[in-house]
């Protein structure tokens, strides 16, 4: 008979296999045409070598943020998942509500065009710019309050 | 009670007419329209009075007191004050009398200021000023009741510098209205030394609990003398008594209307009202109450003496009205407290009448206000004539008019009391009143006419006669309100003000009976004084125009002293205005303004000044340094705490 | 540990409810709609009015949701009402605003909200971790929106700085909290306060409570934790230096006095001579060097250090006199202090200028209505009669010298009397002053102007009727 930990043990290796699997296929049925910038640790389109002060491209951090956003809810999925049961139907709500709140981020960051990694252009609205415009139009009425 | 509930809309509606007029007058344009507002505000006052006096009179007697609690206004450590009204006999009759006169007056003076481009100007002032009254008048607390009195001061100093680009006298009509300011304030000093000195001996400022706390007083205690001695100065300054009657007469810088309303019939018998109000704390001092009589009567006295000799309109029934002032303080003086109510309520039928009669004249005679210039004038305005003339005999004290019933009845009552020297110079007054006023009449009515070619007098509009004539009829019949029983009368006022009075008429003790025989002979003495007073100056005036010339010329320096009214004015300017002048101008402004205060604040301006400029420089808009400082404070309060 | 919680709970944080879940239909509104900001700004607004009034109706009662660890009704309500109203005027004070500085993007709404919604919390905070999440929830939000016109490098600076700092600032607070908990064993502020008598002289619960004492008062702007002000609140867009002037401070008084409740307060002698100490600092500080300033904003800036000092002095009296008065004076500080930020978003033009007290010479003639109500606000400001910041000076000063602090009420008295230089200089530089040769553009928004009406009366309603406000807040201490 197992014991725990043979059990542990057991996931341990089901999850090698897994993962290899998955591999190996891949590397069976990839196809192969390495260049020198794919060939660098990171393969991101930044050169991993050189000065530490240097510029990163602002999208690494709009995509790091939605990432851990979405990570966090995982990790507060799980042990939801847990009591589920025990706290009912409140739970449930609970958490329509929290993945609510999410999805509205979601929405919010699709729709302005951020999960684009070459963004179209930004919808700016339309606005009476600066002061030009507004002299030109100033009336007398307008400068007396 | 439902009908206690309106009293502040009594209040508030004049400050409405204030706010509608003052702020979109200049808008409305139409006299007729602001006329309107500002009378009706008034009269919807006047008719609530009505009904609270219908309420109250159904009511048993010791139960016509209601308070009514607007909402907390400070309450800041021990000191806590409402707005809140009073509502009881002697509250109700101030009200009725300052909005029953008001309204007739605002009528008048839509006619009377009819083409003035200030004219909405005119009625937002008016209307402030019946606010603030109300105020003064209705309200339960010391505080509130100040607001009132410094509310009138403020709408006294407006209207009467209200034609400020006019002259008047040897300077303009803004010298008047300052000097009227600051001589009341020379007495709301007194006023406030005594509102302290109530609150640090009693706690409160409430008149309820003031006087509940005052009724376990000893008869003499020196904090209240002081109090009431306090009090009595802001009421000098108010109600006009020596030594602080100077500002009256220059109140007459203002229109008409504002002497009538304001300088005649009401503000002026605040300071009647505030020690009537306070009847139990002057009756608990009774040297304060021989001040105040001792005040009232050399007063009334003084300024009767003045008004001989007096030329102008106005001036003489200034002077008149400082007098019967006197007579009132008198009143309060032997404490015939409800007397000299009685007293305050005729006096504003026939003063006002006087004054909106004398307003007419002058506004015939295109300005004029010198009555040697006039005469003559019976023929052209009867109706004014006529009402004039029932103000004045009934100012003189003449039977069944209504100055007879209420001068009698002061006079009366100090008789009574024990106190003939000031029933003597009561009595003088009284003639003199009465010669003064038929002087007054016999020189712009009567004789042959004086004034110039291209004046044409005419008579006033409706507007303005139709408030003389009901002021005329109240005048006249005024007086039942306090016929004596000696008469055949109930004196209704003496029965309905008693339960306000009753505290304070306790501890005076009752006097001595005297008599129904003694009371009218004493009518029939004073009767007789007016009556010779009246022959006097209708025989030297109109038959014999040169006895009053010849004794002015057989007598020139009392001529001149009356005429220069006593040198009061020139005795303060060079004891006291003169020398505070120099003063501060010397030692206050040169030396300790300009060199000690000036330079020490423009040492500290500069100091703090260099330290400023100095201190922003460690704001460098470097952020490292500002987590430095952070970080500096940190450990300043860790090592604190931790040190102790 | 069991928490019974319930959909109830979300009922009873109403003004909380509300005010999210507007910042979420904002949010989704922008993204959806074309012209997302246009809607935003009655969205916003509607929403601010909303959750004042769900405040405002439940006030009288008081009670606690989510096991304990927020207060409803009453004192939270007060608070959501002070924070509601100054959304709602920093909203009708920005349109015209953020249109002629060229940032009208509807986030800005968004983000109104969401500070709002993290005040609330730390109003309504009875658990030191819901209150550290409402602090974070504010302060977040407050740094995307001090950086808010993002083309403008002062604007970028000011976001930065409050942001570093702030960060800064915060590792401080949470590690107050950390030591309180390890000292106390609870995050509960009610079980906080049960066992604080027993700790008074344990060092390290005494140090746990100053460090989340400076987490405050770097909050408020106290000297010595005041360095960012100036700086942010120059460069933040003129609305939202007003907002944060006000609501980002009267959030963190209001968990001044939850944490620091009199009655705690009155037996640690130490921290209480510490933040009386603070307290005259910054009154003295604030109010000296913003004589020294040429910019108005700036001026306000620094005079914002000195009102924390002032309402400190009340929390230093640490009785119901000062407590009141703080209340009291977050609310006629928030008026005046949004009205004057007003008065100045409206006047100063896109381009950033026309910020300076020269700029100011003789506006009296050419804009009379927005110069008096300017000058109402200074005249406020300085604490003159009757109007509310008079007696919101008063009611703290009062509180200080019945707790014996006699000499801070009279640092603060001197200091007022300083104050008053500066505030009335501007009085002075609109109506005596000769307008300089080129006319200025002044602007003209109705919404602005609404609001800016709606301070004006505020102020000389509080001002006259001081007590309709104190009978409320006495009933929470």
């Amino acid at each position: 008979m197992l014991t725990e930990f043979g059990r542990v043990f057991l996931f341990i290796l089901i999850g090698i296999v897994f993962v290899a699997i998955g591999l190996v296929v891949a590397w069976l049925l990839r196809p192969h045409r390495p260049y020198p910038s794919k060939r660098t640790t990171y393969e991101c389109g930044e050169t991993p070598v050189g000065d530490t002060r240097m510029r990163f491209n602002v999208r690494f951090y709009v995509i790091a943020l939605i990432f851990i956003v979405f990570d966090v809810e995982v990790v507060f999925l799980f042990p939801w998942a847990l009591v589920y049961l025990s706290l009912g139907w409140f739970a449930f709500f609970e958490m329509i509500a929290f993945l609510t709140i999410l999805f509205a981020g979601y929405a919010y960051v699709w729709r302005k065009g951020d999960l684009e990694w070459d963004r179209p252009a930004p919808r700016i609205p339309r606005y009476e710019r600066g002061v030009g415009v507004r002299e030109a139009r100033l009336t007398e009425d307008e400068i007396a309050v | 009670m439902t009908t206690v509930s309106l009293v502040p809309v009594a209040v508030v509606l004049p400050l409405i007419g204030f706010l509608v007029n003052g702020l979109a007058g200049r808008l409305l344009k139409r006299e007729a329209l602001i006329g309107a507002i500002g009378s009706a505000t008034v009269g919807a006052g006047f008719i609530i009075g009505c009904l609270l006096l219908r309420e109250l009179l159904s009511l048993p007697a010791d139960h016509r007191t209601f308070g009514v609690t607007l909402y907390s206004w400070i309450a800041a450590g021990g000191l806590h004050t409402s707005v809140a009204y009073q509502v009881d006999p002697l509250s109700v009759t101030m009200l009725l009398i300052v909005t029953g006169v008001g309204f007739l007056i605002h009528l008048y003076a839509i006619g009377y200021m009819h083409g003035d481009p200030g004219f909405w100007r005119f009625f937002a002032y008016l209307n402030l000023f019946v606010f603030a009254m109300l105020n003064l008048v209705m309200a339960d607390n010391f505080l509130l009741l100040f607001l009132g009195w410094e509310g009138v001061g403020l709408c006294s100093y407006l209207l009467i510098g209200f034609w400020y680009n006019r002259t008047f006298e040897s300077g303009t009509t803004g010298d008047a209205a300052k000097k009227a300011f600051i001589v009341n304030r020379v007495g709301d000093f007194g006023f406030l030394i005594g509102m302290f000195l109530i609150f640090s001996t009693f706690g409160s400022l409430q008149f309820q609990t003031v006087f509940g706390l005052a009724e376990r007083m000893p008869v003499g205690a020196p904090v209240i003398v002081a109090i009431t001695l306090a009090l009595f100065i802001g009421a000098t300054g108010k109600s006009a008594q020596i030594p602080l009657f100077v500002w009256l007469p220059d109140a007459m810088a203002g229109p008409t209307p504002v002497s009538a309303l304001i300088h005649a019939a009401t503000m002026v018998t605040a300071g009647v009202y505030m020690v009537a109000r306070c009847s139990l704390l002057y009756a608990l001092a009774p040297v304060s109450l021989h001040v105040v009589a001792a005040v009232g009567a050399c007063t009334a006295l003084l300024a009767a003496t003045i008004g001989l000799v007096q030329n102008d309109i106005k001036k003489v029934l200034a002077y008149s009205t400082i007098s019967q002032l006197g007579y009132m303080f008198l009143a309060l003086g032997v404490g015939a407290f409800s007397a000299a109510l009685f007293h305050v309520m005729t006096h504003a039928f026939f003063k006002a009448l006087l004054f909106l009669g004398a307003g007419a004249v002058i506004h015939a005679m295109h300005d004029e206000q010198n009555i040697q210039k006039m005469g003559g004038l019976k023929s052209v305005m009867p109706v004014t004539y006529w009402t004039f003339v029932a103000g004045a005999v009934a100012i003189a004290g003449i039977f069944p008019f209504s100055g007879f019933f209420s001068k009698d009845e002061i006079l009366w009552q100090a008789f009574a009391g024990g106190h003939w020297v000031l029933w003597l110079m009561g009595l003088a007054g009284a003639g003199l009143t009465a010669f003064y006023m038929f002087r007054l009449v016999t020189l712009t009515f009567d004789g042959e006419t004086r004034w110039t070619h291209g004046v044409h007098p005419h008579e006033a509009p409706k507007i303005m006669t139709v408030p003389l004539m009901a002021l005329a009829a109240l005048s006249v019949v005024g007086g039942i309100a306090g016929i004596p029983a000696s008469l055949g009368g109930g004196n209704a006022m003496e029965h309905w003000l008693e339960p306000v009075f009753q505290p304070a008429m306790d501890r005076l003790g009752a006097h001595a009976g005297h008599g129904e025989a003694t009371e009218y002979l004493l009518m029939a003495v004073s009767l007789g004084v007016a009556l010779s007073g009246i022959f006097l100056a209708r025989y030297w005036y109109l038959k014999r125009n040169d006895i009053p010339a010849s004794l002015s010329t057989a007598f020139p320096r009392g001529y001149t002293l009356l005429m220069r009214k006593y040198y009061v004015d020139e005795i303060y300017d060079a004891v006291i205005v003169r020398p505070v002048a120099r003063g501060s101008e010397k030692l206050l402004w040169r030396i300790v303004d300009v060199g000690i205060i000036d330079w020490s604040v423009n040492a500290i301006a500069r100091i703090t000044g260099v330290i400023g400029r100095t201190m922003r420089l460690v704001q460098t808009g470097v952020t490292q340094s500002y987590a430095f400082i952070f970080v500096l404070g940190v450990v300043a309060i860790l090592g604190w705490i931790l040190a102790h | 540990m069991n928490i019974p919680v319930t959909p109830g709970d979300l009922l009873a944080i109403g003004p909380i409810s509300v005010m999210f879940a507007g910042a979420l239909v904002v949010l989704l509104a922008e993204s959806i709609f074309r012209n997302g900001e246009a809607w935003n700004r009655w969205l916003a607004l509607a929403g601010f009015l909303a959750a004042g009034t769900v405040a405002f109706l439940n006030t009288g009662w008081s009670g606690v949701a989510f096991g304990g660890t927020v207060a409803t009704g009453g004192f939270a309500n007060y608070c959501a009402i002070v924070y509601a109203s100054a959304g709602a005027l920093s909203v009708l004070l920005s349109t015209d605003y953020l249109r002629k500085t060229g940032i009208a993007f509807g986030e800005y709404y968004a983000l109104l909200m969401i500070a709002v919604l993290g005040m609330m919390l730390m109003g309504a905070a009875l658990d030191l971790v819901v209150f550290f999440l409402g602090l974070e929830t504010m302060s977040i939000a407050f740094y995307v929106l001090a950086a808010f016109a993002r083309s403008q490098g002062t604007s970028n600076e000011s976001g930065l700085k409050y942001f570093l700092l702030g960060a800064f600032a915060t590792g401080f607070l949470l590690y107050g909290i950390a030591l309180v908990y390890g000292t106390t064993g609870t995050t509960s502020i009610p079980l906080i306060r049960d066992k604080a008598p027993s700790l008074i002289g344990t060092p390290v619960f005494t140090i746990g409570l100053a460090l989340i004492l400076i987490g405050l008062l770097f909050k408020i702007a106290a000297v010595p934790f005041h360095m960012w002000a100036p700086d942010v609140y120059e460069g933040a867009p003129t609305p939202v230096s007003g907002f944060m002037a006000t609501g980002g401070k009267a959030a963190a008084f209001a968990a001044f006095l939850v944490l620091f409740r009199p009655e705690v307060l009155g037996g640690e002698k130490g921290l209480r001579d510490v933040i009386a100490v603070v307290a005259a600092a910054s009154m003295i500080f604030g109010n000296v060097v913003a004589i020294a300033q040429s910019s108005i904003k700036r001026m306000l800036a620094y005079s914002s250090i000195a009102h924390a000092g002032y309402i400190l002095v009340g929390v230093v009296a640490a009785n119901a006199t000062g407590a009141n008065g703080v209340l009291f004076y977050l609310m006629a500080y928030t008026v005046m202090n949004i009205g004057a930020f007003g008065v100045l978003a409206m006047v100063e033009n896109g381009a950033g200028e026309n910020l300076h007290f020269e700029d100011y010479a003789g506006l009296s003639a050419q804009a009379p209505v927005l110069s008096l109500m300017m000058a109402l606000f200074m005249f406020s400001l300085a604490g003159v009669p009757p109007f509310a910041g008079f007696f919101g000076k008063y009611y703290v000063f009062a509180g200080a010298i019945q707790a014996g602090y006699t000499w801070l009420a009279i640092v603060g008295v001197l200091m007022s009397v300083v104050s008053a230089y500066y505030y009335l200089r501007l009085v002075v530089m609109m109506y005596f002053t000769a307008a300089s040769a080129s006319p200025r553009r002044v602007g003209k928004s109705s919404a602005g102007l609404l609001a800016l009406g709606i301070a004006v009366a505020a102020l000389v309603y509080l001002g006259l009727f001081p007590s309709t406000i104190i009978d409320v807040t006495s009933r929470f201490f």
